[in-house]
């Protein structure tokens, strides 16, 4: 045994000795790991602090040390802290284990004995894992200083206005013809009531002007290519069939086209929209997009009334798909949410009861811009509600639907409480199950509401119907739900209902993920790297999450979020260049007969087969390092740095105790 | 005994089916090269020889022992330790020697299934259910009939071993080659391999030395050559043919897959590899086209016999070895011995 | 034997969930069985068979295979090729006469302590009803042949 090993036992405080034998763990390993080239074995209060660390800085140049192991907490809190110390003092930072004796052991374990048994057994692995390190260099790749954003809803547009400021390119990429993304379509803005449009059109505006701006709208990433700094992205740009060029955005082919559709997207079902539009007067960008599958032209072959009457001769119906391709650094997803479909909770009468509606349709009626200019009225159009019943948590803390909460209902739902009685005096009930406000200004809103004289019952609904059985019952909505603050069943007859429908994962989250190669919960959100500590970055390095694509937030989170990702990336960029763990795969192509078992296996595309040698090779630039094609080669011509066999196998022998030498009597 | 000087041969057959002494004999007249190099000291399918006259010799009086067959029963063992005691470079010669080779699949039964087998199916002519015993007296003596084992081992489990040569046999060729390097290390015209190094094979795989075209690999279904014909000019494994040759260590020209039949691993596993049928499940599951785990299982149903199909020539020398109602048997039987 | 069975388990986790799925049980002191000691990986699809088969074959009682649930595997689709892997080894293990039990594959994101502890725990009293699987290459270090010295050859 030619290696010189330092084992270091941290007692975390009483978090480890609390419950395991650390100066007996130490002891041990002194003892019976010493023809395994154990030549040190201490243990100390905290390791991680800086006399901790010094502790083993000293023996590395004392004892002259080859290989080290911690024993403390998860290398995913330390790992980096000890590597640093074991470079200071000279030896290469990889070949240092942390092996994890308080995450795995003293606080999941409450037998000492056994506890402290487990830790000797996790120590000994850690060992015999270490002799087989190699001294490693990380990879160092250049950034590329452009940035792709993806979703221009509220997230994205802070996001992509962060980058650009500080001076470096910005793609911002989205779906629907204009920016604004949800918050396009609210009225007010919970708790200070702000004029939702008009807070959010001056940012649109500013990413529309912006020089470092790139925008591209009614377009979608379609494929991700490279790893972090050096993505290559292809964008789908869908057709307009207008030459956004040419196009002034003056407005005439929107007033002379003489078709009109239902807007099923902007204005939800309730107004209509020309074949040729923008989405809303302050649609960013102004171009407008002519709706092929509605427009007479396509359809009967005559019309073309927008190319007639266009001063600039910017429509053209030949246009045809475009495909992009980007160089980018750095990518932030902001795609944003899908409302949960209320239809899927048939007792409540969506569709089936006319005055039953969606929390996104009693945005558009508040609306002043929406298809009623700001009239709160029922299905017919004109007819004020007197009583209107607002359903919490709908499709949102429900096993049946969604587990979690929506986190933004309760507030949307006292701000509509607060619309109704100011626009039209009636009498309003809000059904929640629990009042969750706790953002700033939010639980005084809820006073507010109180003293406004809005009605609160407590109480999940259990059915919305139109079926009078007692007097005054007669033409209205009733809402059966049990109050359960007085303990009863009651039936509340109302002109009108409102659905406060939660937030779900857009509905091709988990592909958008799979283009990008980031994970999704089970649910569908986008999965972050820590969930208190790395809120915006996620597994795959360059790629970032802001805003309700990671989970159901409000405006003033999703703006931070967007801010956040924007910082991570500023940061990355200015830094240049990026050290890559170099955990990869490498082929031994004197031992590759090219049978080519590992070619399909990498998601990759790391592995390439050169026909003329029959020899596969790996990119190192593209592997992420996952091993699979380690353990898939038959010929084991494939090693993997980190997580060789020898290491996977060392380990196990030491925690199954097998590297020990019977104890003389 | 011998005055000549010549350094001592020996070869030696255990449980194994004869194919390696046929393939040494294969080295045509090279096996001149063999007599005029060597005295053969003892080689019973060739020459008479008894025991007590290996037993007579001084230790480490052969040079050179080839050993075929795999440890199946107690004079298997006692014949190991003998030659192992006389020689001075012992080779476990072909699968059987180094991995256990075909005989080694009775490790997934007992010896008494095995026995039951071949005593006392309705196949069997054996009336009087008549099994052999250990020890039977007649009337010149009692004879001791060698103790059959529970486990059949590859020779290194038990007795050292200087190198391992595969092959179910080894090629003519390559024992050729290795008979040629040992005579001129004997001459101290060439250096010998490390002690515990495989001879007479590649360091890659058979996949090396087969033309068949080879593609990416996706998997949807599992076949047999006796059911459909394959094409001739395409990698068999890509057709659903399990192949073993991906995970086996070339050496034999890829002689069975050239010939489409699949290659059943009998040169081994490849330097890297712990265990031949882990890895070659490894590789054939991973290329497996589903990610239906009720699919997945419709396609894996299409191998009858896993350990037969990875382990054709290796499970001696697996990991496991055995099965676990084989090494009960043995372990008890090791009690009451 | 006097003493009572403990079982032994070898688990193997993925960086990313299931290694990460254990921190969260510590940091939320979520209490299991001590009887597991995990291997972390990279990711499930660094899973070699041979990494089960060595594991029993050198006294472990049971091994536990972990990864993220299908669909959500941080490289993407690796932890498919992990299953397709474990469902033939588990095909080889019943014909090597290895209880189906002392092999399993969970899936388990990094958000599920609770669940991974109570899997470990639900693990290691099914292994310990099993009893002890004591592969008899186990009782030998050297399973594999101590390699002689370098042989001498007359000249």
């Amino acid at each position: 045994m030619t290696e010189k090993i330092g084992v270091y036992v941290c007692h975390c405080g009483t978090n480890i000795a609390g419950m395991v034998d650390v100066e007996g763990v130490a002891k041990w390993a002194a003892e019976r790991l010493a023809h395994r080239g154990v030549v040190i074995a201490r243990d100390y209060k905290f390791m991680c602090s800086s006399l901790g660390q010094e502790l083993i800085e000293k023996d590395i140049q004392e004892l002259g040390l080859t290989r080290v192991v911690v024993a403390a907490c998860s290398p995913h809190l330390h790992e980096q802290t000890f590597r640093t110390a074991c470079a200071r003092a000279g030896l290469n930072p990889y070949l240092c284990e942390l092996v994890s004796i308080r995450e795995q052991v003293s606080w999941v374990h409450t037998d000492k004995a056994a506890a402290t048994a487990k830790a000797k057994a996790v120590l000994s692995g850690g060992v015999e894992r270490v002799t087989h390190h190699a001294p490693l260099e990380p990879l160092r790749v250049p950034i590329h200083p452009a940035t792709l954003v993806v979703g221009g809803g509220i997230a994205g547009i802070q996001a992509a206005l962060e980058i650009a400021d500080s001076g470096t390119r910005v793609y911002l990429v989205e779906r629907e013809p204009s920016i604004g993304g949800h918050m396009a379509q609210f009225d007010k803005t919970f708790p200070t009531l702000d004029c939702s449009a008009c807070i959010l059109t001056p940012k649109m505006v500013s990413v529309g002007n912006h020089p470092n701006i790139t925008l591209m709208t009614y377009a979608e990433v379609t494929k991700v290519d490279g790893f972090v700094g050096n993505f290559e992205v292809t964008v789908t740009q869908k057709p307009r069939y207008v030459k956004v060029d040419l196009c002034t955005g003056c407005g005439v082919c929107e007033e002379k086209c003489p078709k009109k559709v239902v807007d099923d997207i902007f204005e939800v079902g309730l107004g209509k929209r020309k074949v040729i539009y923008r989405p809303f007067a302050q649609a960013v960008p102004k171009y407008p997009v002519l709706d092929r599958e509605n427009c007479t032209y396509f359809i009967k072959g005559t019309c073309k009334a927008c190319e007639k009457f266009c001063p600039t001769d910017a429509i053209d119906f030949e246009q045809k798909e475009e495909i992009i391709t980007l160089k980018v650094g750095n990518i932030i997803l902001a795609t944003g949410f899908d409302l949960f479909n209320a239809h899927r909770i048939p007792q409540y009468g969506l569709g089936r009861l006319p005055n039953v509606f969606t929390s996104l349709e009693f945005e558009r009626l508040c609306n002043a811009a929406g298809p009623t200019n700001g009239n709160v009225v029922m299905r017919d159009g004109t007819t004020v509600p007197k009583s209107v019943g607002i359903i919490h948590c709908v499709g949102s803390r429900d096993e049946n639907y969604h587990a979690y909460c929506s986190s933004i209902c309760c507030m949307q739902s006292l701000k509509f409480a607060h619309l109704v009685r100011e626009r039209t005096g009636a009498e309003v009930y809000n059904f929640y199950i629990d009042m969750r406000a706790p953002g700033k200004g939010y639980e005084e809103f809820y006073h507010r509401l109180l003293e406004e004289g809005v009605h609160f019952v407590r109480g999940k609904v259990a059915e919305v119907s139109a079926f009078a059985r007692l007097p005054g019952e007669e033409g209205h909505l009733i809402v059966q739900v049990e109050d359960t603050l007085i303990g009863k069943q009651r039936r509340i007859p109302l002109d009108m209902v409102v659905l406060s429908a939660g937030l779900e994962p857009r509905h091709d989250a988990k592909q958008v993920a799979k283009v990008f190669g980031i994970s999704c919960s089970a649910d569908g959100w986008y999965i972050e790297k820590h969930p208190k500590l790395d809120p915006v970055a996620t597994m795959t390095e360059g790629i970032y999450i802001a805003g309700a694509v990671q989970g159901p937030k409000d405006i003033p989170a999703s703006v931070a979020q967007g801010a956040a990702a924007a910082a991570r990336v500023m940061g990355r960029i200015q830094q240049k260049e990026i050290a890559l763990e170099p955990v990869r795969a490498s082929i031994d192509e004197t031992r590759c007969s090219g049978c080519r078992i590992c070619n399909a296996l990498c998601p990759f595309n790391a592995i390439l087969y050169h026909a003329d040698t029959a020899v596969s090779e790996v990119n190192p630039a593209l592997c992420q390092g996952c091993g699979t094609c380690v353990a898939a080669c038959p010929a084991g011509a494939i090693s993997g740095t980190g997580f060789s066999d020898e290491q996977v196998l060392s380990q196990m022998e030491g925690l199954l105790l097998r590297n020990l030498q019977p104890v003389e009597v | 005994m011998t005055a000549n000087g010549k350094p001592k041969f020996a070869m030696y057959w255990a449980a194994a089916c004869g194919g390696c002494e046929i393939a040494v004999l294969n080295i045509h007249e090279k096996i001149l090269d063999v007599d005029a190099n060597f005295d053969v000291v003892f080689w019973p399918v060739a020459m008479d020889a008894k025991y007590k006259d290996v037993e007579a010799m001084p230790d480490q009086s052969i040079t050179l022992c080839l050993f075929n067959g795999a440890i199946r029963n107690s004079e298997n063992r006692h014949i190991a330790e003998l030659l192992r005691r006389k020689s001075k470079i012992l080779v476990a010669f072909g699968s059987c020697a180094c991995e256990g080779g075909f005989p080694a699949l009775s490790n997934l039964t007992t010896r008494e299934e095995t026995l039951r087998t071949a005593f006392s199916t309705v196949s069997t002519d054996n009336p009087q259910n008549l099994r052999p015993q250990p020890n039977y007296t007649v009337p010149e003596g009692e004879l001791d009939i060698p103790h059959m084992y529970s486990v059949v081992r590859p020779l290194d489990q038990a007795v050292p071993v200087d190198y391992y040569m595969p092959g179910c046999p080894p090629e003519s060729e390559q024992i050729a080659a290795v008979v040629e390097l040992v005579i001129k290390a004997l001459k101290g015209e060439a250096t010998l391999p490390a002690a515990g190094s495989v001879i007479g094979a590649g360091h890659s795989t058979v996949c090396d030395e087969c033309t068949r075209t080879r593609n990416e690999k996706k998997i949807t279904g599992f076949t047999r050559i006796q059911d459909f014909r394959p094409d001739p000019a395409l990698c068999l494994l890509e057709q659903g043919i399990l192949c073993n040759g991906p995970a086996t260590r070339n050496g034999c020209t890829a002689r069975c897959p050239m010939a489409g039949v699949p290659c059943v691993g009998c040169y081994g596993p490849t330097d890297g590899a712990r265990d031949f049928g882990g890895r070659l499940m490894s590789a054939v599951a991973s290329v497996i086209d589903s990610t239906d785990p009720q699919e997945i299982e419709r396609i894996l149903d299409q191998i009858p016999d896993p350990v037969g199909s990875f382990y054709h020539t290796n499970l001696a020398g697996s990991l496991l070895q055995a099965s676990k109602p084989t090494w009960e048997e043995d372990q008890h039987a090791a009690h009451h011995d | 034997m006097t003493e009572a069975f403990e079982p032994v388990i070898i688990g193997f986790t993925c960086n990313w969930c299931s290694y990460r799925a254990a921190d969260l049980a510590g940091t939320a002191r979520v209490k299991y069985a001590p009887n597991v000691r995990l291997i972390r990986l990279m990711c499930s699809g660094r899973l070699d068979p041979t990494f089960v088969l060595k594991a029993l074959a050198s006294g472990a009682d049971g091994v536990m295979i972990t990864g993220c649930h299908p669909g959500e595997c941080h490289y993407l689709e690796q932890n498919y090729k992990a299953m397709r892997r474990y469902h033939l080894l588990k095909r080889m293990l019943a014909q090597m006469g290895v209880e189906p039990g002392r092999v399993k594959l969970v899936w388990a994101s990094a958000a599920e302590g609770v669940r991974l502890a109570g899997e470990i725990t639900k693990l290691v009293e099914e292994v310990r009803a099993l009893g002890p699987l004591n592969w008899p290459t186990a009782g030998v270090a050297a399973a594999l042949p101590a390699k002689p010295a370098a042989l001498e050859v007359p000249a």
